[in-house]
């Protein structure tokens, strides 16, 4: 998320005037940086909810919620085998009360709280002491501090909950809890706070991450390469495994979670206005040329086309899209998208068979090689016509300066993800052991975990 | 009495009961099965990871017939479920030792029809 302040109002240009002229002005966003030494007088002013941006928002936050429950939990759930589902879904909806809890006990305050030297928020918002209904304006002039609090809750949620991808129907859940709620504290709250806290260092670099590709996508993606490898493959991987138990729950999550993602890119935005719509867009545009090139490789070198594909692509192309989305134009997002729906498909075809890690659903591969090419072509594809606050890239006149602002923030979010994961992983199975037993794993985690069966047999 | 046991091609399954109905052979037990024969699978594609797929989806046919049946219930099946194509099934005789209706206690013949 940009969370440069974005008083954004596209400006009602009159009229069809001339093609080209009409489209730059429709998008023009009048923006401040926060970090801007020179604040216009107005801006001072104390800052006056308005109620569109805080509906958008608030709805925004809603959709965001509905990615991992029911969206991401029926995406992987559907495919899990059946002795599986139940501790997929489990696990989704435990996320959402952990870290939701941890979120307002001192998530939100280490994210995005008063800064320490640019690396942490300190614990002066614990508990949301200080976080109200009145707007906090360096992050959202118009809106209440408390909608601009539970949207972020959102994106610290969904972000762990990608991570069970990869080791999902082989973690033991006393382990997964203490996991999660290490990582989200460890990992994802100081990530956050240097991409999008006032203060944080990658903020001051300017590398643009419109709605989270990096703090979201890219950092549970290499925790989730970095969780394949620790846990080692399920037994039997890869030869006496079955298929996806129920592919239809699979294409329903899929769904929702294209859905979702207008909450969670658009809604970045932080306002109802011509900012979100080309937000809204973009992700859409992405998600559509993601899938049918994905459709297109499947088709190439797997002679049909599958369902399974289109929607991993459509995801990939969502993924890809979101550090962008607020950034590029409808080209860009085609580019974005298409991209989308080539390089992940050859990590998840090609390179995964032939090193052997054993991601479960393809956290890494969607998630993580998705959200790094997402993020670099940001870099390459951003367009100030769409966002003054942004950047120009690459192919946009803007020569290679983001591209190499996006290079390291994806740098210092890879090594963070990879080295935060791992000892996170390595302290939890030393104290409470991160697998099952065999037998458990076999029998199956619904069973093993919970007592519970996600189908009976007979009535 | 004999105890038939056919599995069949399942898109043939509504002719072939509708067939041993028109020869009045009405009692017949119905499941979904998995098997494999000369056909071999269907190999299905998982983002790319093949599943080789030795088994296929038929349907199993449990008819139990007095002795003056069992031609005219397999000429039924026969005609029914053949397609001429590999996977068409199989059909198993075997002989019935005895049959009780629960709701009577009846045994024998008179308990098959």
């Amino acid at each position: 998320m940009n969370k440069l302040r974005l008083i954004g109002i596209a400006t009602a240009a009159g009229g069809l005037l001339g093609a080209a002229a009409a489209r730059a002005e429709d998008l023009v966003v009048t923006a401040t940086t926060a970090v801007a030494a020179a604040a216009p007088a107005a801006a001072a002013a104390a800052p006056k909810i308005d109620t569109g941006d805080t509906a958008w928002v608030l709805i925004s936050t809603a959709f965001v919620m509905l990615m991992t429950i029911p969206g991401l939990a029926f995406f992987y759930g559907g495919l899990v085998r059946k002795k599986n589902v139940l501790s997929v879904l489990m696990q989704c909806f435990m996320i959402m009360c952990l870290v939701s809890l941890q979120w307002v006990m001192f998530g939100y305050s280490l994210s995005f709280g008063p800064d320490v030297k640019h690396v942490i928020g300190n614990l002066s918002w614990s508990f949301l002491h200080g976080v109200g209904p009145e707007p906090f304006a360096d992050y959202s002039a118009t809106i209440p501090h408390l909608a601009f609090m539970i949207f972020q809750m959102m994106f610290a949620v969904i972000t762990p909950a990608l991570i069970i991808g990869a080791f999902a129907e082989r973690m033991k859940f006393s382990a997964f809890c203490v996991f999660i709620v290490l990582w989200a504290t460890i990992v994802y709250d100081p990530v956050a706070h240097w991409v999008w806290g006032v203060g944080g260092f990658l903020r001051n670099l300017g590398a643009l991450d419109f709605a989270g590709g990096t703090v979201v996508h890219i950092n549970a993606g290499i925790a989730a390469l970095v969780c394949a490898l620790v846990l080692g493959k399920r037994l039997g991987y890869p030869d006496k495994m079955s298929p996806p138990h129920n592919l239809p729950f699979a294409v329903l999550g899929a769904a929702l979670l294209w859905f979702g993602w207008f909450g969670f890119n658009a809604g970045s935005a932080l306002g109802a206005n011509g900012l979100a719509a080309s937000a809204f867009v973009a992700t859409h545009i992405a998600a559509a040329a993601a899938g049918v090139t994905w459709a297109i490789m499947d088709k190439i070198f797997n002679k049909h086309a599958t369902v399974l594909g289109i929607i991993t692509g459509a995801v990939g192309g969502l993924v890809a899209i979101t550090p962008a989305a607020g950034f590029v134009d409808v080209a860009g997002a085609i580019a974005i998208g298409a991209g989308a729906g080539i390089i992940p498909y050859f990590f998840v075809s090609f390179l995964k068979p032939k090193f052997g890690y054993d991601d479960t659903l393809d956290a890494f591969g969607v998630h993580g090689v998705g959200g790094i090419w997402g993020a670099l072509a940001t870099g390459l594809f951003c367009t100030k016509a769409v966002n003054s606050a942004g950047a120009d890239g690459l192919f946009y006149g803007g020569g290679l300066a983001q591209l190499g602002k996006q290079f390291a923030a994806v740098g210092v979010t890879v090594v963070v993800a990879l080295v935060g994961t791992y000892v996170l992983l390595k302290l939890v199975d030393a104290v409470f052991g991160l697998r099952p037993d065999e037998h458990g794993e076999k029998v199956g985690l619904d069973l093993t975990d919970h007592r519970e069966t996600g189908y009976t047999m007979l009535e | 009495m004999k105890y038939i046991i056919a599995v069949i091609q399942p898109d043939r399954m509504d002719e072939v009961l509708q067939k041993l109905n028109d020869k009045e052979i009405h009692l017949v037990t119905v499941s979904t099965v998995m098997g494999r024969g000369r056909q071999k699978g269907v190999a299905t594609v998982y983002r790319s990871h093949k599943e080789a797929g030795s088994l296929l989806k038929k349907i199993k046919l449990e008819i139990a017939v007095n002795d003056n049946y069992v031609k005219a219930a397999l000429d039924a099946i026969i005609t029914a479920g053949r397609t001429g194509e590999v996977g068409d099934g199989k059909i198993f005789v075997l002989n019935l030792e005895d049959c009780v209706r629960i709701r009577t206690g009846e045994t024998g013949s008179i308990a098959i029809g």
